[in-house]
């Protein structure tokens, strides 16, 4: 009697724009790949060759320290050739536009582009100009998939599972690409989310999209599984959403006490950069049940899956 | 002059709003003016050497009077000029266009109107009528010599797509206009309350992940200015109303009896938030696309006569400024050519009659701004369009006569065309 290999892993897109429109298999094959990738990297040989003779291009209009650098972790580690261009050094500044670069870079030829930028739906504009692979490292307050995935990821590893959870999402839900992947990630996977914010950082529409709204951390948090605490951008801290960084970490900030209405054994996470003392105090940050640092580690793993991914739909893969 | 012989429009639908006509006749043009428009003129009771030509059915009505149109003559030639405005005009079967003062220099002086209507003169094809700034580079701050514009042929006051935030301002521009019997045209949204906004607030915009503009941006403002109407008794037209909260205030002011009249835009007329879909920055607009009830409560009010006025709101955008991502695009979509056809889809629909329409695009304009054309009376002017309204065609952008190419009903299926277009009595536009 023989066993059936098992069936290669097949991404049914040929960019990762966002996680609106991807299926349940989509993201459970992902999350599974990337596993592979959590093992391979915890080792001294860390190189794989799957994308060898690949060019990915990591194109950020937006500063960003940590993804940028677990995109081009995620790059070489598969063996690609990759090439980083930053806002600063950029043609960008100096008036060039996002078409004209999108045009310029792809008659380099490369295979994949990661693309950042400060203005929601940029990256698919961009897709629709290149011929290559193209995801979505955060556009505006739309989309940033990876990091719904790593967080996916992170939870899954440490609870099994997503099916049946209880996730708040607390912090400023209304400027959060980070919120919107995940709540329709979390929705897709079977997860409850909850929302908890002051009612200025909550978007219009936001009950419409299958999650429970919450203005105080008391209700938000009772029964959570995993507490994912958002960034609060200074620019937002001082009167203008809400009246003052002493106010909102009075009623909204994650310490021990607000984090004592979840469950014993909640998850307490955060996409980074954190500001301490804003939206989290650091006991709790650094605390037993934060995975914060594991998150950074699983964003490695689940960029490395999604450029594998989309590398074996690329022509001539 | 050849062209200039008397036309007869023989076996025609003719719908004339302004005495509430729409019978099987024939329309006589000659020397730039309706002759006569009614049942059985017929080519024995004409003139000798009259051009006679059978519509066979088709519509016959006064020509349009686009009350909202931005041009880009002077100082952004590049988007559009009076030329090629006034060839999509004809297209359009619009035969007057009151183009706006957001121009460069704003048209805030006496000698920018007459530079306008000079340059027109020379080489537009269909009337244009300039509106003046309600202040001085449209500032907001100090009114403008409203006597003086108003003597050098602007038809009436507006800062265009701004609104003047200053209260005091538009309180003393009301009041002083009054004098004048002058008209002013504001657009009404609240700069403040519209902050980041790109399109309108409310779930769809959330999954954009774009900011949104709350309908209140636009309400607060009208209901200001209403009271600043009921005090100062001026004559005033809301530009452009997009949601049912400000159709509720327009009312309120209708039925105090205060001098109050109303423009919809073709666009929210007939589209609305959804058509965004994957971030088209066609259909980025300023006020923004509204919510599917919104729009039907608009077309109910067209319906209901308390719009009184439906206009292009043309505003060609060059690609480089489209080509953007959302946020970062200029608003505006063209609309010129496309206003009447565009407006058919209601018809068709039965959402409103034909006659409703068409008054709403040249009756009622022509009353609002004092202009003699938007009827077919004996001795109007010959401003006439033709139209086939069952003729099937889509939508081609590289057809359009605009400069600019940003129509938000590019590749659309359209049932209903202009075939004819008569300015003072002679043909500017036709298609076989």
């Amino acid at each position: 009697m023989t066993i059936a290999p098992k069936q290669p892993f097949v991404f049914s897109q040929r960019h990762l724009l966002g996680i609106e429109g991807l299926t349940r298999e989509d993201i459970t094959g992902l999350l599974d790949l990337s596993e592979e990738f959590v093992e391979l990297n915890r080792q001294v040989e860390k190189k794989r060759a799957s994308l060898r003779g690949r060019t990915q291009i990591n194109l950020f209009f937006e500063v960003s320290t940590r993804t940028q650098a677990s995109f081009e972790l995620a790059g070489k580690r598969l063996g690609a050739d990759v090439m980083n261009m930053s806002a600063s050094s950029s043609s960008m500044r100096k008036g060039e536009t996002l078409m004209d670069t999108a045009i310029t870079l792809n008659a380099m030829h490369p295979d994949i582009i990661v693309v950042r930028h400060h203005a929601s739906g940029a990256v698919e504009l961009l897709a629709r100009k290149v011929d290559c692979s193209v995801i979505n490292a955060g556009d505006g307050a739309h989309e940033h998939p990876t990091q719904a995935l790593l967080d996916a990821l992170t939870i899954r590893r440490n609870k099994g599972g997503l099916e049946g959870l209880t996730v708040a999402i607390c912090g400023d839900i209304l400027h959060s690409r980070v919120a919107r992947s995940n709540i329709i990630l979390l929705n897709c996977m079977g997860a409850r989310v909850r929302v908890v914010a002051p009612s200025t950082l909550l978007p219009p529409g936001i009950e419409r999209f299958g999650v429970e709204v919450a203005r105080d951390m008391r209700a938000g948090l009772a029964g959570a599984d995993v507490v994912m605490m958002l960034r609060l951008q200074r620019e937002r801290m001082n009167g203008s959403y809400v009246p003052s960084v002493s106010e909102y970490f009075q009623y909204y900030g994650l310490d021990e006490k607000k984090l004592s209405f979840a469950k014993p054994d909640a998850l307490v996470m955060h996409p980074g950069p954190m500001n301490r003392g804003v939206e989290i105090d650091s006991i709790v940050a650094d605390g037993p049940r934060s995975v914060i640092r594991e998150q950074v580690e699983m964003g490695v793993a689940v960029r490395m899956a999604v450029l594998e991914a989309l590398s074996r739909n690329l022509p001539n893969a | 002059m050849l062209d200039r012989r008397p036309i007869l429009l023989a076996n025609a639908r003719v719908v004339d709003p302004s005495r509430d006509l729409d019978i099987m006749g024939d329309v006589l043009l000659a020397d730039g003016v309706v002759r006569g428009a009614k049942t059985g003129i017929g080519a024995a009771g004409v003139p000798e050497g009259t051009e006679v030509i059978d519509c066979r059915g088709k519509l016959v009505a006064p020509g349009l009077i686009d009350m909202r149109a931005f041009i880009g003559e002077p100082g952004a030639t590049s988007r559009e000029t009076l030329a090629t405005a006034s060839q999509a005009a004809a297209a359009g079967g619009v035969t007057t266009i009151v183009c706006q003062p957001d121009t460069t220099p704003a048209i805030d002086d006496a000698a920018t109107v007459d530079y306008v209507l000079r340059r027109a003169r020379d080489t537009a094809i269909v009337h244009v009528h300039p509106m003046a700034a309600i202040t001085k580079g449209l500032e907001g701050k100090e009114m403008t010599e409203i006597g003086l514009l108003k003597a050098a042929g602007a038809v009436a006051f507006t800062d265009g797509d701004k609104s003047v935030t200053n209260a005091q301002v538009i309180r003393r521009a009301l009041t002083y206009a009054r004098d004048f019997d002058a008209l002013i045209v504001h657009h009404t949204e609240d700069p403040d309350l519209v902050g980041e906004g790109v399109m309108n607030e409310g779930e769809f915009g959330t999954r954009l992940g774009l900011m949104g503009v709350p309908k209140a941006a636009e309400t607060v403002m009208l209901e200001r200015d209403i009271r600043l109407v009921a005090l100062t008794g001026g004559r005033y037209h809301a530009a452009s109303v997009t949601c049912m909260e400000s159709l509720e205030v327009l009312r309120r002011a209708k039925d105090a009896g205060l001098d109050v009249t109303a423009s919809a835009s073709i666009n929210h007329l007939t589209l609305n938030e959804n058509d965004i879909g994957p971030y088209r920055t066609f259909l980025k607009l300023v006020p923004p696309l509204r919510a599917e009830d919104d729009r039907k409560a608009l077309v109910q009010a067209l319906a209901d006569g308390l719009i009184d006025v439906v206009m292009s709101d043309h505003n060609p955008q060059d690609v480089e400024t489209k080509r953007l991502p959302f946020a970062e695009a200029a608003p505006g979509a063209i609309g010129l050519e496309t206003m009447l056809i565009a407006g058919l889809r209601l018809v068709h629909g039965g959402s409103i009659d034909l006659k409703t329409l068409l008054r709403a695009m040249s009756t009622r304009p022509a009353e609002l701004l004092g202009l003699p054309g938007g009827t077919l009376r004996a001795g109007a002017p010959a401003d006439l369009i033709v139209v086939d309204l069952e003729r099937p065609w889509v939508v081609d952008p590289a057809e359009l006569k605009s400069k600019c190419k940003n129509t938000p009903f590019d590749e659309a299926r359209m049932t209903g065309r202009v075939v004819r277009t008569i300015v003072a009595g002679r043909t500017v536009y036709e298609i076989v």
